[in-house]
């Protein structure tokens, strides 16, 4: 049964792999290294030579500078740059950005060390008063530094503090042993009842599956669910859990997995603003915030699956919904009227608009009103049986 | 002018003086309860009792009430109401007085102040001056005779008005003490100086002369230097010492005798004064009790006040008074006193600003004979006349009669007595109320804040206010000067000010009023009445002072942020300095070349230098 369903499935991604670049540019340390060093020497050959104001740019990261490529199918960044000339107001950032510069090239790219998004921020504490104050300064730099060097910071040696995702399914993934480098062969279908997490790098994976597609959700309790009733078995696909907007590390497994192993991606969220325009749009366009390093980190074969306004009604969950919020209506407009990615779908608009009108979302636990099990029993193996998805 | 000798008035002054009229004073129904029943029972019993009066018995009791034992009953309209005012008062009066008589006689004024404790509750006051001296037969007169004096007389800018003052001083002194009031006197071609002892008689408003001697004494003035150590002690051969003793008290702040010298130094700049209290030590207090110089060590230290510019201020002139200026009743007795032969040359002899032909206009319109004789004029005409005068134009009255402190004397008084930042001072063209010409002059002390530890940031400035030179510390809230202050906006010119109040700052504002009459609200001359033309003056002095005020404050706002982006951008160079040494393994030369090349750049760009 679920075979069949998956077959099905599969038909409509099918053109998804070999577009866009396969990978991020690897860069090699010494790479990184001396991109770090040609910037601090036009800083200084602009201040003791050409004796003038130096200054840096980088590109700007917003849903403003961004356009929805369709032919490569995720969020491309444009033009528009900011420079940041040395003046009374960007001192500070200006001596705090050559401070980070000179702690990536030293003591990560150097040393071929790591760091974490916190360590740097406490790491800071020792510049006196350079120092950052607050984790976000840092954090914020941290992304400046990682546009203007147009090198994905996990290359720079920072790893993302946060967890990457859980898979489960009948894959298996070949790491290796960080110290001697031999080849480690991780098999996702036995792990019990618990989950093999994404580690914060995922380039240097190999993979082995004969799954159908990738079923990502959102919630951990729902994945726990899949699990216990082994769900990837009858579906037969590779189950990942996002726990919310999906971090990077996530979004580059699912791309590379679905890449490697030309598979179709379906997403499985709430049915309300957050999850339709935050979590899906990143998962599968990128964000605005990365907007430098999306075409690495997005999934443009990803499809929707549910929960759609739709869904509400076709499975009679008036009742196990609840009102919008006034923070959900904003995002749902402020998509309308600004989000790319939404305004080129008819469909999402109109999915969109429809919430509005019912004024309702929608979780994504609310199937268990038929019973708990109803979600794999009837839910998704309907919707995956018809094929319909949201773009 | 001298108190008329009807009774009428009396009464009525009684009651408004705060003397409970004892039992004849009903309490109201709310009264205590303590003697609630046992009150009211005399009472009624009085009541039945009265007799009524005829006019026989009523006439018996009337007699002449002397000036002298009018103001003793009535000390508070001259500023002797409590203990501790009377101490500020009399300081007030002598003081005044002697800086009159120096001005009028030319001579730069000295003054030595001394305060001494005699008793607990006892304070010696002796002001002595380097004036001219008093003619001896004059000298009882003046210091105990109520409403004797020299200037009542004319309109002339002048601090003493009504002479009154200083004898009551005397008198107070009297009452509370017993003692006599002690002059001594040295005019300059005297060999020796007078020394006389008076009293007044309060019955008849005369001075009793108790003793009557000569001696030999100058004036000596011992001045003390910033350091605090003693200086040159400077003699003069001519002047006035005045000595009363009298109940009073001694306390410090706002309003003491400490403050009135200050405010008294700061408008004239070019007095000179030495002052001294000697306390007696405290019986009550034990243990380390005040360092306070003792009353039996003659030697306690003196305090100066020293000379802040060199040059007298300019005489002032008596002008006569102008028409519009004049009351009917001062109208009529004029005309009855003057010894011009028609109305006409009435008009244009006595009064300014009337010309034969404006006098035969205001006749005209009066429709009176120009050649009518002054003191024939009835009542009625006299109506008519005074009627004409305020409907006829008039030239305003001539101003050159007022000698204000001038701008840089107002300036140099301040920065003498008050430690600030920033100085500035206005003086406005005389103007005129009611006839009487008048000359606003503003100024005003900002400190940085935080830097005088007497002006609080965060307090309501101080308002200093003057009249002929004479500081004003009491009734404050009632006079002109603070309602005028109050009336500006002073948030255009940068400072906080809450609705309705002064504005906060570490600022000091002071506010003079030059005037041949000015117009206090009552006689112990503490607050300027509200006229519309003395508020409006005020306005605009403050005003012009405001915007000074504002462009030194935006001129201190550009240079502190220029120091705060300046220590800002010193902060960080060295840090992007040091990246780049770690990132290029730059030598401790380059670095210190990035550093300087950098600040250079930035302080171009940011500081403008």
């Amino acid at each position: 049964m679920p075979s069949k369903k998956s077959k099905k499935t599969a038909a409509p991604t099918r053109q998804a792999p070999a577009r866009g670049p396969s990978a991020p540019e690897v860069v090699s340390r010494k790479a990184a290294s001396g991109k770090i060093s040609a910037i601090a020497d036009a800083v200084f050959k602009d201040i003791v030579q050409r004796s003038r104001r130096p200054s840096m740019s980088f590109p700007v990261r917003s849903l403003q500078n961004v356009r929805y490529d369709t032919r490569r199918g995720h969020f491309e960044i444009l033009g528009k740059k900011v420079t940041r000339t040395l003046s009374y107001t960007t001192v500070k950032t200006f001596a705090q950005s050559m401070r980070l510069l000179a702690t990536t090239k030293n003591d990560l790219l150097d040393k071929d060390d790591i760091a974490g998004k916190r360590e740097v921020y406490y790491n800071s504490k020792s510049w006196g008063e350079c120092r950052f104050d607050e984790q976000p300064e840092s954090d914020a730099l941290l992304d400046d530094i990682e546009a203007m060097l147009a090198i994905n910071r996990e290359q720079l040696g920072y790893i993302p503090e946060e967890r990457g995702g859980d898979v489960c399914g009948p894959i298996t993934v070949i790491d290796r042993d960080p110290s001697s480098g031999k080849p480690i062969r991780i098999n996702c279908k036995e792990l019990g009842t618990g989950a093999w997490s994404v580690p914060s790098r995922v380039e240097h994976l190999g993979f082995e599956t004969r799954a159908k597609f990738i079923l990502v959700v959102e919630t951990a309790s729902l994945f726990q669910r899949l699990v216990h009733h082994r769900f990837f078995d009858r579906a037969n696909c590779v189950l990942v859990s996002m726990s919310g907007v999906p971090t990077r590390a996530c979004r580059r497994f699912v791309r590379r997995l679905a890449d490697d192993q030309r598979l179709p991606v379906l997403a499985f969220t709430d049915g309300d603003p957050y999850g339709y325009c935050n979590i899906y749009r990143t998962l599968k366009v990128g964000s605005g915030q990365a907007a430098h390093i999306n075409r690495f980190f997005c999934v443009p074969q990803a499809q929707f699956l549910g929960v759609t306004p739709q869904d509400i009604k076709d499975y009679k969950l008036e009742d196990a919904t609840h009102p919008l919020e006034e923070a959900d209506i904003k995002r749902a407009k402020d998509a309308l009227k600004n989000d790319p990615f939404i305004q080129h779908h008819k469909e999402w608009q109109k999915a969109l608009e429809d919430m509005l009108k019912m004024g309702v979302r929608i979780e994504q636990q609310a199937f268990a009103k038929h019973g708990l099990n109803f979600v794999l029993e009837r839910y998704l193996p309907e919707k995956l049986k018809k094929g319909k998805f949201l773009p | 002018m001298a108190r008329p000798t009807t009774e009428v008035s009396m009464p009525k002054m009684k009651t408004k003086a705060k003397k409970p009229a004892q039992k004849r004073e009903v309490p109201d129904g709310t009264a205590p309860a303590k003697g609630g029943g046992a009150a009211s029972a005399p009472k009624a019993g009085k009541r039945a009792a009265v007799v009524h009066e005829t006019a026989e018995s009523m006439a018996r009791k009337q007699r002449e009430i002397s000036v002298s034992e009018f103001f003793l009953k009535n000390r508070h309209l001259l500023g002797f109401d409590s203990p501790r005012r009377a101490l500020m008062t009399t300081v007030k009066e002598a003081v005044d007085n002697a800086l009159d008589a120096c001005e009028e006689a030319g001579h730069l004024p000295e003054i030595s102040v001394d305060i001494e404790q005699t008793a607990e509750n006892r304070f010696r006051v002796t002001v002595t001056d380097n004036g001219p001296g008093i003619v001896r037969h004059q000298i009882p007169k003046v210091f105990a005779k109520l409403l004797y004096g020299s200037k009542f007389h004319r309109l002339r800018m002048s601090r003493g008005q009504q002479g009154i003052g200083i004898s009551a001083a005397g008198m107070y002194g009297q009452l509370t003490t017993g003692t006599s009031t002690h002059i001594l006197s040295r005019s300059r071609n005297q060999k020796m100086a007078h020394d006389i002892a008076v009293q007044i008689d309060t019955k008849t408003n005369a001075p009793t002369i108790i003793s009557d001697d000569e001696r030999a004494w100058c004036p000596e003035f011992f001045p003390t230097g910033p350091d605090g150590k003693p200086g040159k002690t400077i003699t003069y051969s001519h002047g006035t010492r005045v000595s009363i003793e009298m109940e009073a008290a001694y306390v410090r702040g706002r309003l003491s005798v400490d403050e009135y010298l200050k405010q008294c130094a700061i408008v004239n700049p070019h007095m000179q004064l030495h002052y001294r209290v000697r306390l007696l030590p405290k019986q009550d207090e034990k243990g380390d009790g005040a360092p306070q110089a003792t009353a039996a060590d003659g030697g306690a230290p003196w305090t100066s006040f020293f000379r802040g510019v060199g040059e007298m201020p300019p005489p002032t002139r008596e002008i006569k008074p102008h028409p519009h200026g004049v009351e009917l009743g001062m109208l009529m007795a004029m005309l009855k006193d003057t010894n011009a032969r028609t109305l006409q040359g009435a008009l244009c002899q006595d009064f300014s600003r009337v010309s034969p032909k404006t006098a035969k206009e205001i006749c005209e319109r009066a429709k009176l004979y120009p050649n009518a004789r002054p003191a024939r004029i009835a009542h009625h005409e006299s109506e008519a006349l005074y009627k004409a005068i305020g409907e006829t134009n008039l030239m305003r009255p001539p101003t050159d009669c007022l000698a204000p402190i001038g701008e840089g004397q107002i300036i140099a008084g301040l920065k003498k007595e008050i430690e600030a930042d920033f100085y500035t001072a206005k003086t406005r063209n005389p103007a005129v109320y009611r006839g009487n010409p008048f000359q606003i002059e503003a100024g005003i002390a900002y400190a940085k804040p935080g830097e005088n530890q007497d002006l609080g940031a965060e307090d309501p400035v101080r308002l200093m206010r003057f009249a002929n030179r004479v500081p004003l510390l009491h009734m404050g809230g009632a006079c002109a000067m603070t309602k005028a202050a109050i009336g500006v906006n002073w948030k255009a010119y940068g400072l906080a000010q809450p609705r309705g109040s002064l504005p906060v700052g570490p600022m000091v504002i002071m506010i003079h009023i030059a005037s041949v009459w000015v117009p206090f609200t009552s006689e112990s001359k503490e607050a300027i009445a509200h006229y519309q033309e003395i508020i409006r003056e005020i306005a605009f002095a403050l005003q012009d002072c405001g915007r000074q005020l504002s462009h030194y404050l935006s001129r201190k706002r550009r240079a502190d942020e220029a120091a705060r982006k300046r220590s800002f951008i010193e902060r960080y160079i060295p840090h992007l300095a040091l990246g780049l040494k770690e990132i290029l393994a730059l030598n401790d030369r380059q670095e210190k070349t990035v550093v300087t090349k950098l600040s250079g750049m930035l302080e171009r760009t940011h500081l403008d230098v």
